[in-house]
């Protein structure tokens, strides 16, 4: 099979809010609301947006953490969306997580052998007692700690070392795939550089596959191939790191760009400032979903709903501006009107 | 400075990330006996209590006690002296004897409500809060149960039965269960969502093996301490349903029988129903401090020093 390892398709979950015991759910929490998207083997996809705009909810889709509403998950050709529990266990070893906070992914009653070695006894990739230590140092070794601390507890570590910890767990079932749900946001800036190296050298090493979920443009610039950007359940805009960072073919793409600190003094740049705060996804707004806080939505944006399309090679964008005459298009004006001002519009060197 | 330890060698073909600056905590040095008391002298003096008291009602018949039950109508009510250590009561047996005695009673009944009603609220609470349905079926019984006071729903089982030291620990048991029931589901909800259990079930752990290996281990905590309450409360508990003759037969010396056949004396002989009284205060008070310092204790990040 030579398709992409991973295929996300229209894939929507929605929680259901409020309701009695008697009545059904007043509402629903529109999470992820149609989203697709492929990684392929060996490939980093980074997914990026504000708080709350359902990248989590995707990564836990994929992870299988709870059951999609609508969709489809598909794992090297074969759907993982609708197998039952005991079907999908053996296919749980191909994706696995990294999450957020070093202190609560791990079990404070487990010893760190034991925390390596469930992964390892549950889908029997030992051939025996000695084989699963072997297994359990080499993994101390891959992700640099010392071997002698795999009969420590969790609260013994620093957030790093928890968190490299963690990275060992997932690397011991063996995965092509990876999600790393924001996975370094909660480690200070040192520790952070040192856990994205690892897992860029990782990635080299074993050919994983990742999906990077972050609201960190500056890291995902750093660690990405490919960037998809959600807001409000939705992806905005997929496209290859190089030519997102350099010519954002969506305005809320755009204004992201623009609130990333610039590292150099007196090198600012117009910063586009979003008004409002973003819409309920309980009541997502009409047409666009964007609409009520882009700076150049028109009448169409506020009835028609723009579809995902593709816009160059590989790079696709939902937005109606692509449409309108090219010097009618603000986007393009105003990377027209920054390369001529001499600004450094693209990849500014983002401190890690 | 245990920086050399992190330099292991990392094997040629493995990706390495750069060497750490992270310290680890050097080992503490094993505390002594001092040591401990020091850090935590609420469960140092609550536990020395409660030891007394077991050893007390352990060794009752070699403490200088006569048979508890001996009727001597000849020296009934004799104040307490060198021959009756705690006076007699009005049907002359011996206080003294009578409260180490009784002493069994009431340890007996803490303990083994504290030890049943954590059991059963222990597997009340993990299904409850694995499982959806149970878990609204259960929940109202429990809320039901919760909405009598303990103290009356004792009485009210014991009315049902005959009064045997079983049948007070099986009421009292019934009334503490939904405490416990609740607790841990609350625990075992708020563990639900902990990423490790996600990190788990991505890793292909059964459910069973979860509640085994990821939520049980991390709700015994919070249990022991409330079971220390539990024990605690069913010793008040137990002496109220005796002082209001719900609870163990009068033949037996318990401690609120004790004051039950003083309180008619009260103004005249205080001290038949103040010496039982003062066990009880002193038992009740070390068994809930043992519980606040095992609280304290036993917070995860703690775990090594207990």
């Amino acid at each position: 099979m030579s398709g992409p390892l991973l295929e996300v398709n229209d894939l929507k979950k929605h929680f259901p809010v409020g309701g009695g015991f008697f009545s059904g759910p007043a509402g629903f929490v529109y999470a992820v609301d149609g989203v697709s998207f492929e990684v392929a083997k060996g490939e980093t996809l980074a997914l990026v947006g504000e708080s709350g705009c359902g990248k989590s909810t995707v990564g836990r889709a994929i992870l299988r953490l709870f059951d999609i509403t609508a969709g489809q998950v598909v794992l090297d050709g074969q759907r993982i969306d609708d197998l039952s529990a005991d079907k999908l266990r053996p296919l749980r070893q191909r994706v696995q997580v990294v999450f957020q906070d070093p202190f609560s992914s791990l079990n404070p009653r487990m010893r760190v052998r034991d925390i390596l070695a469930e992964p390892i006894r549950n889908f029997g990739l030992a051939s025996s007692a000695a084989d699963l230590e072997e297994r359990v140092a080499k993994l101390m070794d891959t992700v640099r700690l010392p071997r002698e601390a795999v009969n420590r507890w969790p609260h013994e570590f620093s957030g790093g070392q928890r968190q490299r910890i963690g990275i060992a767990r997932a690397l011991a079932a063996e995965p092509d795939l990876i999600v790393c749900d924001e996975a370094v946001s909660a480690l200070d800036v040192s520790v952070k550089a040192q856990i994205v190296n690892l897992l860029q050298d990782l990635q080299k090493e074993l050919g994983l596959a990742l999906l990077f979920i972050s609201h960190d443009l500056a890291i995902v610039e750093h660690m990405t191939h490919r960037v998809a950007v959600m807001y409000l359940g939705k992806i905005v805009e997929l496209g290859p790191k190089r030519s997102i960072f350099a010519a954002p073919k969506h305005p809320y793409t755009e204004a992201l760009l623009s609130a990333v600190p610039v590292p150099e003094p007196g090198a600012g740049r117009q910063r586009i400032i979003l008004r409002g705060d973003v819409p309920s996804p309980v009541n997502p707004p009409k047409g666009c979903r964007f609409h009520t806080r882009c700076p150049y939505a028109f009448d169409r944006c506020r009835i028609e709903e723009p579809p995902l399309r593709p816009l160059e090679s590989g790079h696709s964008a939902a937005c109606h501006l692509h449409d309108l005459p090219q010097a009618e298009n603000p986007l393009a004006r105003n990377r027209l009107a920054a390369k001529s001002a001499g600004a450094a519009p693209v990849s500014p060197p983002f401190l890690l | 400075m245990n920086a050399p330890a992190l330099a292991a060698p990392a094997p040629q073909d493995l990706a390495v990330a750069p060497d750490l600056p992270d310290i680890f905590p050097a080992a503490k040095p094993r505390g002594r006996v001092w040591g401990f008391v020091r850090r935590h002298p609420a469960i140092a003096v609550g536990g020395a209590l409660v030891l007394l008291m077991l050893l007390m009602a352990l060794l009752a018949p070699y403490l200088w006690t006569v048979d508890p039950t001996t009727l001597a109508t000849h020296r009934r009510t004799r104040e307490p002296s060198a021959a009756y250590w705690f006076g007699t009561d009005m049907l002359g047996r011996d206080i003294y004897s009578r409260v180490l005695f009784g002493a069994r009673v009431s340890l007996i009944v803490g303990f083994s409500v504290a030890l049943l009603a954590s059991l059963a609220g222990l597997v009340i609470g993990i299904v409850s809060g694995f499982i959806r349905w149970a878990d609204a079926v259960i929940m109202r019984i429990m809320d039901g149960l919760m909405s009598i006071p303990p103290i009356l729903l004792a009485v009210a089982l014991m009315a049902l039965t005959r009064g045997s030291v079983g049948n007070v620990i099986l009421a009292i048991t019934i009334a503490e269960v939904p405490r416990v029931a609740r607790l841990v589901r609350g625990v075992v909800l708020s563990l639900r969502e902990q990423p490790y259990v996600d990190a788990a079930v991505a890793a292909g752990t059964r459910t069973p093996m979860i509640m085994l290996r990821h939520i049980l281990p991390n709700t015994l905590a919070p249990l022991t301490v409330q079971a220390t309450y539990i024990c605690a409360s069913a010793m008040i508990i137990e002496a109220i349903l005796s002082f209001i003759g719900a609870g163990v037969p009068p033949t037996v010396p318990s401690w609120g029988n004790i004051m039950a056949e003083g309180r008619a004396l009260w103004q005249v002989k205080p001290y038949i129903v103040f010496i039982p009284a003062v066990f009880l205060s002193v038992t009740v008070l070390a068994v809930n401090l043992l519980g606040d310092g095992l609280r304290d204790a036993l917070d995860p990040r703690m775990a090594k020093e207990v």
